[in-house]
């Protein structure tokens, strides 16, 4: 068990060292109701990272928090195609959580969270044995469904996903300057829901510029379970165009078995064979939401209620981020699992000073994608909490996705990632 | 266990926003049209509900993402911390009627009522 009084002494050296704690305008707090609770963040992405620095300062500090992520640095999925297409490299979206620990008093653990027990409130850690919390925040992201295609369960190396940023960007990436001029490249996109809708639309486009400057013999064949292109579709149609020759949409194409040994990817009606076999898995909730035994809704997406983020049914446990069933045209994203996670502790820390949840929150995502290394095209909608439908609703009229893919956006892109990692970590 | 259907309609489907690709137009009515029947209208009346004590700086989060945490930005988006609530209000509005050209603050203020604004505005004008 961890010492509380460790805790204790944690907040009180960061609250006296950090000034940004003190001079915010805040609620009528009662920090001793506050200093009795626990919060414990389990995932440090996103949605955990950001749930993790605002409890702290929208607490002033009078409430302690763990987080518990396997990653000793946080490395960002957005962005990441640019790493893969080559035009940007690991470091430029790494960053460290030294902040959250320093400025932020947050109790930081490099760790495996091995299970879940709701009943008793408690997590266990493969190698920081058992905490309790009063509050516990999941952030799980997605973990994939590999089953569901014959042949690619224990073949993550041969045919990568590059679905979660880290060894996996770096293996594509390597795999693509190791693939010979001439070779093909084949993508495979699983049925909506996935993580990042645009992402795998950007990922096609930013490899076929690397190609087409690099191996242009090369070909960039994509294969998409779904109808049509799944985010911004006008435009990534376009930049396609733009590829003419080089790279192929194929739609209707699911997926249904691989050959690791051959790199053939076998749908339907045909089988390709490919250089490099880039497969986006069917995906779900990450398996600690799953184990943990939260309410789940087709199997695969956590049920929550909107107000609190809290799993429907298991009081006290607030899930964030790609790993909820998602409200209607919420996109699961990086930007959104921020929103929730903002949504989750004004809830939580609402509840520990006995007061009723925001009975109004709001949420808005914006992503923005590269279609080539200069230009880009962003998709944004803002979301209302519907009391009538008890979950957020897009705001009709509002949102929207750029003109055309332009240069100026490039640097709001820039913007965005510097802003959004500092909003949780720095 | 519940099932329910995984709505794939991402927006910008539900958009209304110019758009000159006129295919993605049509693409737009006729999601449009559908999903409206599926999931309803939504308004920004003011509702008579009670107010959250901290729905001010709840709704200015929104906006950190990109104008940083407190509004102050880390460059390359305005800082919002400390600048003026009328100067703020009146670019905002500005966006909103399309007077102030934007690549997408146009499409975000749209989402957020002008009761909603000035709470944000007024949060960020007393930020350091
Ligand atoms: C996706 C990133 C993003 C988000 C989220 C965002 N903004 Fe902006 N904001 C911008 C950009 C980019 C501009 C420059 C105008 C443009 O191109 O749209 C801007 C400009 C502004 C300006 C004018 C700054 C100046 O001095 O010219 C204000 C005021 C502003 N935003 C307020 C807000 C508020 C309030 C919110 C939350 C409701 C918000 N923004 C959310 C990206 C964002």
């Amino acid at each position: 068990m961890i010492n509380r009084r460790d805790f204790l002494k944690t907040s009180a050296l960061a609250a006296a060292a950090s000034t940004t704690l003190a001079g915010l305008a805040g609620c009528a707090s009662t920090p001793s109701a506050r200093s009795r609770a626990h919060v414990v963040v389990v995932g440090g992405g996103y949605g955990g990272a950001t749930a993790a620095k605002y409890l702290r300062m929208w607490s002033e500090g009078t409430v302690d928090v763990t987080l518990i992520e396997r990653n000793p640095s946080f490395v960002s999925c957005p962005v990441s195609n640019l790493v893969i297409g080559g035009l940007k490299e690991m470091a430029d979206i790494t960053v460290s959580y030294d902040n959250l620990k320093s400025k932020w008093g947050v109790r930081l653990i490099t760790d495996e969270v091995t299970a879940v027990d709701t009943a008793k409130r408690s997590v266990s850690t493969a190698n920081n044995g058992t905490l309790s919390y009063d509050r516990l925040v999941l952030s799980p992201g997605i973990d994939f469904m590999t089953d569901a295609i014959a042949g690619l369960t224990g073949n993550e190396e041969r045919i990568p996903h590059a679905w979660k940023a880290g060894a996996q960007t770096v293996l594509l990436r390597k795999q693509l300057e190791d693939m010979a001029d001439g070779g093909v490249y084949a993508l495979h996109i699983p049925r909506a829901p996935f993580r990042c809708p645009p992402g795998p639309y950007e990922r096609a486009c930013l490899v076929a510029n690397y190609l087409r400057q690099a191996k242009p013999r090369s070909k960039v064949l994509v294969l998409d379970a779904n109808g049509e292109i799944q985010s911004k579709k006008a435009l990534f149609a376009k930049a396609f165009e733009g590829y003419k020759g080089l790279l192929e949409y194929v739609p209707n194409s699911e997926l249904r078995s691989v050959n690791a040994s051959t790199l053939t990817a076998e749908l339907d009606f045909e089988k390709v064979r490919a250089n490099v076999l880039n497969v986006i898995p069917p995906m779900r909730a990450g398996n600690i939401a799953v184990h943990a035994g939260l309410p789940l809704i087709n199997e695969r997406w956590v049920d929550v209620d909107w107000l609190t983020l809290e799993a429907k049914g298991v009081p006290g446990v607030h899930v964030l981020g790609d790993a909820l069933f998602p409200a209607p045209v919420m996109p699961k994203s990086g930007h959104m699992a921020n929103q929730h996670a903002k949504v989750a502790v004004a809830a939580i820390l609402n509840l520990i000073d006995g007061i009723a949840p925001n009975p109004a929150p709001v949420v808005m995502n914006t992503c923005y994608s590269f279609v080539d290394s200069k230009n880009v095209i962003h998709v944004a909608s803002v979301h209302q909490y519907d009391a009538e439908k008890k979950q957020p609703m897009p705001v009709q009229g509002a949102g929207g996705v750029s003109m055309a893919a332009n240069e100026l956006e490039a640097k709001t892109a820039a913007a965005w990632a510097k802003n959004i990692w500092a909003d949780m970590l720095a | 266990m519940r099932r329910l259907p995984e709505i794939t309609l991402w927006l910008p489907l539900l958009a209304t926003t110019k758009l000159h690709d006129i295919q993605e137009r049509r693409d737009i009515d006729v999601n449009l049209k559908h999903a409206l029947a599926m999931l309803g209208l939504i308004g920004l009346s003011a509702s008579a509900q009670a107010q959250d004590p901290n729905l001010a700086r709840n709704l200015a989060a929104t906006c950190a993402n990109c104008h940083g945490t407190n509004g102050h930005s880390l460059g390359g988006m305005e800082s919002l911390a400390g600048e003026a609530k009328d100067k703020l209000m009146q670019k905002l509005m500005d966006y909103k009627s399309g007077e102030k050209p934007a690549t997408i603050m146009h499409q975000i203020v749209k989402g957020y009522s002008d009761t909603q604004l000035e709470l944000i505005t007024a949060w960020y004008a007393a930020q350091k």
